[in-house]
């Protein structure tokens, strides 16, 4: 069993590694223009928050609708708080805001936003709420 | 066998092997993301509050001798801190509402904020078919808008209305308060404040307004005012023949 | 009247593209309902399942009775029904999925239906009803297998006795979604999962004679009379049935003094669902169709027709007053005080359907219609196909 883990991890990175191959010019050439960040490093590494920040931001959801943890190091509010737009406090709204810009650019449908805000609070605010705004 | 059926099995055959060498990539693929994302994330700054625990029970005690007809601060306050529009079509959300009763008997008057009672045993947390209305240890009943598919059946079982359908697309939204259309809600006991050893907005504005007809308070503290008052004087759950165990009480009714 | 398998191919055509136009529009329906919100439906905080339920549930009701004649055949070894046990299979395959097209697509975030799939709360009856309703297709279509496979004649009976077992706990389980609801007065009552049982008997059997009949036309597959008497006597008792469990149940809220304004609401003045109830369920959808199968003069085909066609009017009727005026009366929050508030609290709710709803509602029929169409086409379903009863050759679908 463990021999043909390895044996298939191993065919799926050459596997991706060609489909890297393939597709990597192109898109280190034309990646999404974004907002640059408000403030600081973000509370993960970016490459890993690239591809795994829906893992994070699920993760700690549950935690906090379900168990009350507050603040969750993860939280979509601390994604907003840093990426918002400094021109209209917003993640949403053209293909340069931050998430709205990169989900048009994978093709990746984005419903936070049906619920939550996508408006930056006021910094006093969201520093007593403990959100991680550096 | 006949020629048709074998060459209809040869073809499901063919057919299967095509789809496998076709899905497997992918499969391993999301394996391998997976192995290369960390089993566990670096832990963060310190929660400053939760997990919830279950050795407190969060209530209220509402005091209808102090309510007073006519006044709106518990149901303002609520749409300030939740982030609703406070407007009172049928489709609407009301967290919570003032209603006015009259005794069939006696003909008196009084009047009363009614909103989720917080159920020991919540009717809307049985029937929900996905597990999204549950209830948090410390006694707040929640929906999970993640998990609801607005089939509206917990609002069907809700004895007291307390719940309420986003019968539109929604925005300005408060950063704590998400709330969006085709999901249901309710009142949440501000849980946004409580967490953070606040107390809800509504028993907050009723004491400022110079009521005081709204206790919160831990129900199993014996030492609390909550529960002090509840030894003290008699209340009563609404509907208490159903055996939902609210956590309102309401003193004077 | 022989008509030609040409213009029978024809027929069956356009019939499928006129049902498939009307589910077009239903999902258009369903599509302009999802962008605007609910908002555009008479459904509000207080009536908060409306005419979509209605159709939905007459619909799943509907299902678990058309397997009434397989049963009867293959549970019951009535030889004289096994001819048309594949099309009452198909039936309620047909009307089960019609139903559940239209309450998915009434949910508030319809494409989250994965996460109700992936998502079980075992404390709810409705989750179960999930689980229910899918395994009624899957054992649908292992009995429809059996029938058609000569091989497999033997295990018709398992499998029939399976569906049949499967379909009882379903509409029980269908019912029970009023049932269970303790603080409706409109609804807690454990006698509401009989009662939609004896409905489900009444409300299939119509629909199969309908089907029956129309397939009849449509390829030559007629019943012969005494199989049509004999459906037609059943006919009669099922809606006599469902009926005496309708008067049980209001009989048992009259008795409780609690619940006499809510009664007085829904049978004398509590307008339009006195009406709706009294002309529409009780003498349309009942009286005259049981008065039209069992007078002696009136006995022949168009009378059965006509009162499997009342009692499905009758079903939506008898529905209506249910599911909707039942929310509409208020709940009694407050026993012994009279209440107000800006939330409907003491007040009676004035619903009235919008038209996506309607369009919705219309939407499962027609699917329910088209697979069934399609099905007994495409599948060897009807009576003729057997053997030599066919007089022409079976029409290429």
């Amino acid at each position: 069993m463990a021999a043909f883990r390895l044996a298939a991890r191993a065919a799926a990175a050459l596997l991706a590694a060609a489909l890297a191959l393939a597709a990597g010019p192109v898109a280190v050439a034309a990646g999404p223009k974004l907002d640059a960040p408000r403030s600081g490093p973000c509370v993960e590494d970016p490459k890993l928050m690239r591809r795994s920040h829906m893992e994070f931001l699920k993760h700690d959801r549950d935690d906090t609708v379900r168990r009350g943890v507050r603040p969750a190091k993860h939280s979509l509010a601390g994604c907003v708080s840093c990426h918002a737009s400094r021109a209209d406090d917003s993640v949403l709204g053209s293909d340069t805001h931050f998430c709205q810009g990169c989900h048009v650019y994978a093709a990746v449908k984005l419903d936070c936003f049906e619920c939550h805000t996508p408006k930056a609070r006021p910094a006093a605010v969201a520093s007593a709420a403990g959100e991680p705004l550096r | 066998m006949n020629p048709v059926d074998k060459r209809r099995r040869d073809f499901l055959g063919q057919a299967a092997v095509a789809a496998g060498a076709m899905i497997a990539p992918g499969v391993f693929l999301y394996d391998y993301a997976k192995a290369a994302a960390p089993a566990t994330p670096p832990a963060g700054p310190p929660a400053t509050s939760g997990p919830v625990s279950a050795k407190v029970r969060w209530g209220m005690l509402i005091d209808t001798t102090k309510c007073a007809s006519g006044c709106r601060e518990c149901v303002d306050a609520c749409n300030r801190e939740n982030g609703l529009p406070g407007t009172t079509r049928p489709t609407d959300s009301q967290w919570i509402r003032k209603v006015d009763l009259k005794d069939l008997r006696s003909g008196a008057t009084l009047s009363a904020p009614v909103m989720c009672q917080h159920c020991a045993e919540p009717p809307c947390v049985d029937v929900c078919p996905t597990g999204a209305s549950f209830k948090r240890a410390d006694g707040i009943v929640l929906v999970d808008r993640h998990t609801c598919i607005g089939c509206r059946y917990c609002m069907m079982a809700c004895p007291y209305k307390a719940r309420s359908f986003v019968h539109e697309p929604t925005t300005g939204q408060k950063t704590e308060v998400p709330r969006g259309k085709g999901c249901v809600e309710a009142c949440t006991l501000c849980v946004q404040r409580v967490d953070r050893g606040g107390r809800p907005a509504c028993a907050e504005s009723c004491e400022a307004a110079g009521h005081g007809a709204i206790l919160f308070g831990d129900l199993n503290d014996p030492q609390s005012e909550i529960s002090k008052r509840i030894r003290s004087v008699a209340t009563t759950q609404l509907r208490a023949d159903l055996r939902t165990d609210n956590g309102v009480r309401y003193q004077g009714l | 009247m022989a008509t030609s398998s040409a213009s029978q191919a024809r027929l069956a055509w356009s019939l499928l593209a006129a049902g498939g136009a009307v589910v077009a529009v239903a999902l258009g329906a369903a599509h302009y309902m999802e962008v605007h919100g609910h908002v555009v439906t008479g459904m509000n905080n207080q009536v908060v399942w409306g005419l979509p339920h209605v159709f939905a549930i007459f619909l799943i009701v509907a299902a678990s009775g058309a397997l009434n004649v397989a049963s009867i055949g293959s549970v019951f070894g009535e030889k004289a029904y096994k001819p048309f046990a594949p099309l009452s299979v198909l039936l309620t395959v047909a009307l089960l999925a019609g139903g559940l097209m239209v309450l998915v697509l009434d949910l508030g975030r319809p494409e989250r239906l994965v996460v109700a799939a992936t998502h079980y709360n075992f404390r709810s009856i409705f989750a179960w009803n999930m689980i229910l309703y899918n395994g009624l297709f899957a054992l649908c279509a292992v009995y429809l297998w059996t029938l058609a496979e000569r091989r497999f004649a033997a295990a018709a009976k398992p499998a029939g006795l399976a569906a049949f077992a499967w379909r009882i706990i379903l509409t029980t389980g269908t019912g029970s979604i009023f049932g269970f609801l303790v603080a409706r007065q409109a609804y807690a009552s454990g006698v509401i999962a009989p009662l939609f049982i004896a409905l489900s008997l009444a409300w299939g059997l119509a629909v199969f004679q309908l089907a029956q009949a129309g397939f009849a036309r449509l390829s030559g597959s007629a019943m012969d009379a005494a199989l049509q008497a004999r459906v037609r006597r059943l006919l009669g008792i099922f809606l006599v049935a469902a009926l005496y469990f309708v008067v049980v149940h209001h009989l048992t809220n009259l008795y409780w003094a609690r619940q006499a304004a809510l009664e007085r609401f829904l049978l004398v003045d509590g307008a339009p669902y006195p009406a709706v109830f009294w002309l529409g369920y009780v003498v349309a959808g009942t009286v005259v169709p049981v008065a039209l199968v069992f007078h002696p003069k009136l006995a022949g085909p168009r009378a059965t027709n006509a009162a499997a066609a009342l009692a499905v009017l009758g079903a939506l009727a008898f529905l209506y007053v249910f599911i909707i005026g039942g929310q509409a009366f208020p709940l009694e929050i407050f026993p012994g005080y009279e209440a107000s508030s800006s939330f409907g609290d003491g007040r009676v709710d004035r619903y009235s359907p919008s038209l996506p709803e309607l369009l919705l509602g219309l939407g499962g029929l027609a699917a329910a219609f088209v697979i069934a169409l399609a099905g007994a086409r495409a599948l060897p379903i009807l009576p003729r196909d057997e053997g030599p009863v066919a007089p022409a050759p079976k029409p290429a679908a």
